[in-house]
């Protein structure tokens, strides 16, 4: 089988062995593939001797440069804390007015809120804090707990209806769910509240209704129904709905009074962050 | 050649794998019928359905007494059913490939919360599995199988068993992509089957190892063709990798939940060494040796070097083992880890290589032939792809480059150079020149459906991993992005607005793809009904030679 023989194209030796008509040529390895493969060899032993590289009985090789990812992870966060440290010491020692009043800490305080909204509060109420169903609008002026500085801070600090003892708590309780109500006065109740922001609704429910929404509703929204701050309760006068306006979500709102939850972020963010929120989300157009 | 066993002669292989199957059907039964956990049942009984199919193909092919090919001198069968298995997978997989793309670019109109099977999370490694394991699986066992018969001048050995591989390995990927879908998984990437299916597949493995070692033991020629060294790396490699990593604990026999032996970083380590060397045994060591016999062939030209083809297999298959730890850079990893992970990766820059010089310099001499070949065109320009990945993989193995490209769509681009480029072009390339070899035809259908293929499934390579490439820098130049004041310049939701457009253009890449690969079913599927496309007379172009040795 062994034939060595002399290929045409190429004027090189073949090894002499085939398979299947398939016979190989005994070309040298090509000078430039060996000596870059040493060279990378050559890279690594290099890599080696500079950084930790082989693991030993009791530990590894630390290499000359004593290279710790550790530390230099550590050293990058405190390079970035202190390239915001002259600044965020003074919006940490300035009252929220304070900060809302000097133009220079206001747009540092927006900065750091605006990186801090996106990566923690866009999820539920959108990158544009424009919420969504269930989900407060924060660019509008409507605030269930209150749109000053201090209010907004607060509810960062203990959520609604989170685990912070303190957190902001209202329930509107399940009608129809719970059966606290009968179906005909769900839907009685449904036709007023729809009429309350001029909706078109059944005259004769809603007049039905009215000592029902005296009896079982004005307690929290209120006798005008324009809602109570204290209580969290929404404005019914009004046509911004936080979980949909049209006929059929105001009946589902009063079967199974839903509450959403926001998680207390006291807890989870530095003090100076939630600050900086607080100015962040007052800044977007509906501050008080 | 073997002489060919004569009818009367007995042949234990006839009972066993038949009494093996049966078993089987029995334990599935069994499982099935005893299994508190619905998800198992149907798990036992589509592997049932499975191991029937087997048993009702048995029946078929030996009802009217041993049939031809167990007496010809090579088994061609078989490598014909691998054919077939290869498209229906391919095509099925990269099917959803595009699905889960579209998923992505539109994830408002292509999400389905009523179907939790259509979910991305489940569709994923549905996809990941079919186009490695099933599509490129079937071409490695019956390019394995083709290949090692002609080079060793010998008959499959095992009779029966090497069938037992084929029905077992189909079997095995029916039960874990209907499981993805029904949501079993052990949620290790690449490795999600669970432990009855593990065992299942680790039998079918060392039963494919000992076919192949069988062969090459049985064989006439006084030296092993390079092809077969890089066939034998990949089975042995995977059955090492696959049994290491899948070694967990059931927690009952009749469940199909098990938790891994490994815990923490270990496990994670212990995942990515398989997971990297899934692709250096599974999609390099195996698709390079595709590449050393059907270059050689198609070309009709001598391998470039024998001295070359010693030293980069062993430099590769020495220094590949290592490569696994940069995935996990910047990790709990320690340091030191990551530290060889990443030099070994760049010393395996030119062991990659070696492979790619010895696969285009084999056409020294015949250069002309890619302008008439299209088939030889398609394995050249995978060769080309292999040469680009294996030198961008290096690359992004490098921390500083890591610490940029890491988590990011140039991932997702890299492996589809490699999966798409190399991978995809040279099982094509082989499934082109074995169809009219095995069905004995003088050419495929039609060689200019060839040429359309190559065109759209390459431009189709082009759009997706171009858009990739942007898309992946831009998302880690995002991430990284700090403004003046010390604080990031993106929130997460921007970064993913921003990618909305390249994935659209990775869609309909992904589309070109697909389509390139339903005009090869196509072309094929006249190919084996022995059609000759009209326009093309087979007096013109190149003719493809029958490889046949007897029939």
């Amino acid at each position: 089988m062994s034939r060595k023989e002399i290929d045409q194209a190429t004027g090189t030796e073949t090894t002499g062995h085939e398979w299947d008509g398939i016979t190989e040529l005994n070309t040298p390895l090509p000078r430039w593939w060996l000596w870059v493969l040493y060279a990378c060899i050559v890279w690594a032993v290099g890599y080696w001797i500079l950084y930790p590289a082989w693991p030993t009985l009791t530990g590894y090789t630390p290499g000359i440069l004593g290279q710790s990812q550790r530390d230099d992870v550590a050293q990058a966060m405190l390079q970035l804390k202190s390239s915001r440290e002259a600044q965020g010491r003074l919006l940490a020692s300035a009252t929220l007015q304070q900060i809302e009043a000097d133009p220079n800490l206001l747009q540092f305080a927006r900065e750091a809120g605006k990186s801090a909204f996106g990566d923690n509060c866009a999820t539920c109420h959108g990158s544009g804090a424009q919420g969504f169903k269930g989900y407060p609008n924060l660019n509008d002026d409507i605030w269930l707990w209150g749109g000053t500085l201090d209010d907004i801070k607060h509810t960062i600090q203990v959520g609604v209806r989170s685990t912070h003892p303190d957190a902001r708590q209202s329930q509107m309780p399940a009608f129809g769910r719970d059966a606290l109500l009968e179906p005909k006065q769900i839907a009685d109740l449904t036709e007023y509240v729809v009429s309350l922001s001029g909706g078109k609704a059944d005259a004769a429910a809603v007049a039905r209704a009215e000592p029902l929404f005296k009896e079982q509703c004005a307690a929290c929204h209120g006798d005008d129904a324009k809602g109570k701050r204290e209580f969290g309760s929404p404005n019914l006068t009004d046509r911004e709905w936080l979980y949909g306006g049209t006929k059929a979500d105001i009946q589902a709102q009063i079967v199974n009074g839903r509450g959403g939850v926001m998680p207390t972020w006291g807890s989870r963010l530095d003090p100076m962050t939630i600050d900086a929120l607080a100015v962040y989300v007052h800044s977007l157009g509906g501050g008080e | 050649m073997q002489p060919a066993p004569s009818n009367a002669e007995f042949r234990l292989d006839l009972f066993a794998v038949p009494a093996v199957l049966v078993s089987f059907l029995l334990l599935g039964f069994f499982v099935a019928a005893k299994t508190p956990d619905p998800l198992m049942a149907l798990q036992a009984w589509t592997f049932m359905a499975g191991i029937g199919v087997a048993l009702f193909w048995l029946v078929q092919h030996y009802k009217n007494g041993i049939p031809d090919d167990d007496r010809s001198a090579y088994a061609n069968d078989i490598v014909k059913a691998g054919v077939i298995a290869s498209m229906f997978w391919g095509i099925a997989g990269m099917l959803v490939g595009v699905i889960i793309a579209l998923q992505l670019a539109f994830p408002t109109i292509f999400y389905f919360p009523d179907f939790p099977f259509t979910n991305f999370g489940r569709l994923r490694p549905l996809h990941t599995s079919a186009v490695v394991f099933a599509f490129g699986g079937n071409v490695l066992i019956a390019t394995s199988f083709y290949v090692v018969q002609r080079t060793s001048k010998a008959r499959l050995a095992g009779g029966l068993w090497p069938w037992f591989v084929f029905w077992g390995y189909q079997t095995f990927i029916l039960v874990a992509g209907t499981g993805y879908l029904i949501g079993v998984t052990q949620g290790r990437e690449y490795a999600e089957p669970e432990w009855y299916m593990d065992l299942w597949l680790t039998l079918v493995w060392v039963t494919y190892l000992l076919v192949f070692l069988g062969t090459l033991w049985k064989r006439k020629e006084p030296h092993i063709y390079v092809a077969n060294w890089f066939y034998l790396a990949f089975i042995v490699t995977v059955a090492m990798l696959h049994i290491v990593n899948n070694l967990a604990v059931p927690v009952s026999w009749l469940g199909i939940k098990s938790y891994s032996a490994f815990a923490g970083v270990q496990d994670a380590l212990t995942q990515w060494w398989y997971g990297h060397n899934a692709v250096g045994f599974f999609l390099t060591a195996g698709f390079l040796a595709i590449m050393y016999y059907f270059i050689p062939k198609q070309a009709q030209r001598p391998v470039y070097s024998y001295r070359l083809s010693i030293v980069h297999f062993w430099s590769l298959i020495f220094i590949y083992i290592w490569a696994g730890p940069h995935h996990l850079h910047y990790t709990a990893l320690p340091v030191w880890a990551q530290t060889l992970g990443m030099t070994f990766s760049i010393m395996l820059w030119m062991p990659s290589w070696g492979g790619m010089i010895n696969g285009l310099m084999t056409l020294s001499g015949a250069w002309d032939k890619l302008r008439t070949d299209p088939i030889l065109r398609m394995l050249v320009v995978s060769v080309a792809f292999y040469g680009m990945s294996t030198f961008e993989g290096p690359v992004m193995s490098i921390k500083a480059v890591n610490a940029l490209s890491h988590y990011t769509d140039w991932t997702i681009g890299h492996v589809h150079s490699g999966a798409l480029g190399w991978v995809g072009f040279v099982s094509f390339g082989a499934l082109y020149c074995l169809t009219p070899w095995l069905w004995k035809r003088q050419r495929l259908y039609s060689m200019s459906l060839v040429e359309w293929h190559f065109g759209i499934s390459t431009i189709g390579i082009v759009f997706y991993i171009t858009s990739m490439w942007v898309s992946g820098i831009m998302q880690g130049l995002m991430w990284r992005a700090y403004n003046d004041f010390g604080f990031l310049e993106y929130s997460f939701v921007e970064t993913v607005e921003a990618m909305h457009p390249y994935y659209i253009i990775r869609a309909f890449g992904g589309l070109l793809y697909l389509t390139g690969t339903l005009i090869m079913a196509y072309n094929l599927w006249r190919t084996i009904r022995g059609d000759v496309r009209a326009s093309e007379p087979l007096a013109l172009g190149p003719q493809m030679t029958p490889q046949l040795a007897t029939a």
